[in-house]
């Protein structure tokens, strides 16, 4: 029986401090507003930064997936080694032959090579400035960028090294061709190429790769590779979702080793780089940023804990009066103690609610200052609930000194109290 | 008639810096069902020590204390805040109301901390009012009503949890002589109704309504009488030099 009624007096016993509480709080308005201005402003600056990290945080994620994450970038390397010919540094085409047959996780796969062109011309015009990239037809999937106007490189493109080439809108623009320009033949250095078709400009907005004048113009990867022989060239590859990408990498590493024949024992002279690590390794940095950061405005909660404590410590010296009269018609020690630590963290609960819409409000503010990137900035469930639980806490911490020292009180020294 | 109080041998020594101050030396009383006691006594006779340990609000250094046959005197705190919750009932001099409760909510505060039902709380807190002749007068503030108002709530609130004993403590101190006696014959009331009440005082003239008369000197029990035997005693109105012994007090 005493088992079933203990929590629920227990509960009774905090519902009924609670409304004394509320009255305590009521009563006094003005010095309870000013006594949670410390929490108000560390719950809000905490809700706001947490929310400015967050929105940082999505909106790099989200360049990253419009970037791409089950990319994967392959480079050689010369895996220490200073003295490595330039022969056995470089990639060859042959060393990615069979690699989709034995290379389960990865789907598709390009070779990108850069082109040193000097200038591009149309008729008369002349552009230096201009990214020439030789590229395999699967290029278009992993980069997700597709043709807009006009055909994609085919098989045959690549396999033959034909002279075609695509541009994309910018450079169709600044060349001062028609809008429609497949058909027409741009000259890459010294060769002539026929338009086949006419790719979207990338986005400029982009924090990757936003550079340049974003004047582009691809080759067949065996067309520049013939412009340019002795070229070397990396190769992008997709895994076939972003989960399996570390298998992907393990996959490729295996068959690179055999087939640059890197001796057992030796370090590889290429590197593999999935952009999922890169999400990674991302994730866990600013997870870090934002709960040092978190912490350190964390401390300003501490600061108003201790006005808490403060003014609970006035409280009780105020009301000793009351209390020696609590003790008097038979409340317990426990009694009294849930009474003043029920006041204490509701008044950070106050705090923590008024805290919580001015960090709304301030995290509406941060994301309408410009070029911050914190469009995206907003505060997560777990920010409220953290924020919550800390006001509470702070409240229980700095609630409980004075609230032990009520408890102690001795009933007849309190009742003699002036 | 069974002992409500029964104290044996009580003593209670306080250290003021190197001294030693011995508040009561030796105590023992007997107080029964329905008696209305009175205990007098100069400040520094032992009588406000006497007065909280029968309230358990203090313990006492040595010596027993039984209050309906149980011993409190090796009680810890929480269960002498039950023992005042549910056996005595404190009538103070500045009635301790609580300025921002009613009338009501006042009377209602003990059994908040007792295990009565929350739903007869309000009931008992209203018959504790009509007990009083208050039951007009629920809703309003302490500071809505008089004196003696007052005072009648704090007694509702003493009476609310039907205490074995009403400790008074200078009652009407605080109050003038017309509404004093009201108290003093709503004390007179209760008691006739079957409530034990021990009441303490330095006036004469108050203690005078009770039935037994204890004087205290030294922290001991200096006469225990009856109140007629007593004033043949003492002298009807007043006591041994009773100049002097108003004089005494100025509290």
């Amino acid at each position: 029986m005493i088992l079933i009624r203990l929590p629920f007096s227990l509960l009774l016993l905090i519902y009924q401090s609670a409304f004394l509480a509320l009255g305590q709080i009521w009563a006094n308005k003005v010095r309870s507003i000013l006594t949670t201005i410390g929490i108000v402003i560390g719950v809000a600056s905490v809700t706001a930064v947490i929310a400015a990290l967050t929105g940082l945080q999505t909106r790099v994620l989200s360049e990253f997936e419009s970037f791409g994450t089950n990319k994967i970038f392959i480079f050689p390397s010369t895996g220490g080694n200073r003295f490595i010919s330039y022969y056995r540094y470089r990639f060859h085409n042959e060393q990615f032959e069979g690699l989709l047959e034995h290379c389960p996780s990865v789907s598709d796969f390009t070779r990108v090579m850069r082109g040193r062109i000097d200038s591009i011309a149309y008729g008369t015009r002349n552009e230096p400035n201009v990214d020439v990239t030789g590229i395999d037809p699967a290029w278009h999937k992993i980069e997700n960028r597709s043709v807009i106007l006009g055909r994609q490189f085919s098989l045959v493109d690549v396999e033959q090294g034909r002279p075609v080439c695509l541009i994309n809108e910018k450079t169709r623009d600044k060349l001062g061709m028609s809008i429609d320009c497949i058909g027409q033949s741009l000259m890459v250095g010294q060769t002539r190429f026929l338009i086949v078709g006419l790719i979207e400009t990338r986005n400029e907005s982009s924090m990757f790769g936003g550079d340049r004048e974003g004047l582009e113009v691809f080759l067949p990867f065996t067309a520049l590779q013939r412009l340019q022989p002795y070229s070397g060239f990396s190769v992008v590859a997709a895994s076939r979702s972003p989960d399996v990408s570390e298998e992907a990498r393990a996959e490729i590493g295996f068959f690179l080793r055999k087939t640059r024949r890197i001796r057992f024992g030796d370090p590889d002279t290429f590197r593999v780089e999935a952009v999922q690590e890169f999400v990674d390794r991302f994730r866990t940095v600013a997870q870090t940023i934002t709960m040092a950061a978190t912490g350190v405005v964390g401390i300003s909660l501490l600061v108003g804990g201790v006005g808490i404590m403060n003014i609970m410590l006035v409280s009780v010296s105020e009301r000793t009066r009351e209390i020696g009269l609590r003790k008097a018609v038979g409340a317990r020690p426990s009694a009294i103690l849930l009474q003043f630590l029920v006041e204490a963290v509701m008044l950070c609960f106050f705090g923590g609610a008024i805290g919580l819409l001015a960090g709304y409000g301030l995290t509406s503010a941060v994301k309408s200052i410009p070029q911050a990137h914190l469009e995206k900035a907003y505060i997560p469930a777990w920010a409220v609930a953290l924020s919550f639980g800390f006001a509470a806490a702070v409240g229980l911490i700095f609630g409980m000194f004075p609230a032990i020292k009520a408890a102690r009180l001795d009933p007849i020294e309190a009742l003699r109290h002036e | 008639m069974s002992a409500v109080i029964h104290l044996d041998n009580i003593t209670k020594v306080y250290k003021v810096g190197d001294e030693t101050i011995r508040a009561l030396d030796g105590v023992n009383l007997k107080v029964g069902e329905n008696e209305y006691v009175a205990v007098m006594g100069t400040s520094g006779s032992g009588k406000s020590t006497l007065m909280n340990i029968l309230g358990c609000l203090d313990r006492p250094t040595s010596g027993t204390y039984l209050l309906d046959g149980r011993i409190t005197t090796r009680m810890g705190a929480a269960s002498l805040a039950r023992v005042r919750n549910e056996r005595i009932g404190f009538v103070f001099q500045s009635f301790e109301l609580l300025p921002r409760l009613s009338a009501l909510k006042n009377v209602e505060l003990p059994l908040i901390y007792s295990r009565s039902g929350w739903w007869s709380r309000r009931r008992q807190a209203r018959e504790a009012l009509d007990r009083v002749g208050l039951s007009q007068r629920t809703r309003h503030r302490p500071n809505q009503l008089s004196g003696g108002q007052r005072q009648r709530v704090a007694i509702a609130r003493a009476l609310v949890a039907r205490p074995s004993i009403l400790l008074a403590d200078e009652p009407t101190g605080n109050l003038d002589s017309a509404t004093s006696e009201e108290i003093l014959a709503l004390f007179a009331q209760l008691h006739g109704a079957g409530q034990t009440i021990i009441l303490v005082t330095h006036e004469p003239d108050v203690a005078r309504h009770a039935k037994r008369i204890i004087r205290m000197k030294d922290g001991r029990v200096w006469s225990d009488l009856a109140v007629e035997e007593d004033a043949a005693r003492y002298g009807s109105a007043t006591s041994p030099g009773s100049q002097d012994w108003k004089s005494q007090h100025s509290n």
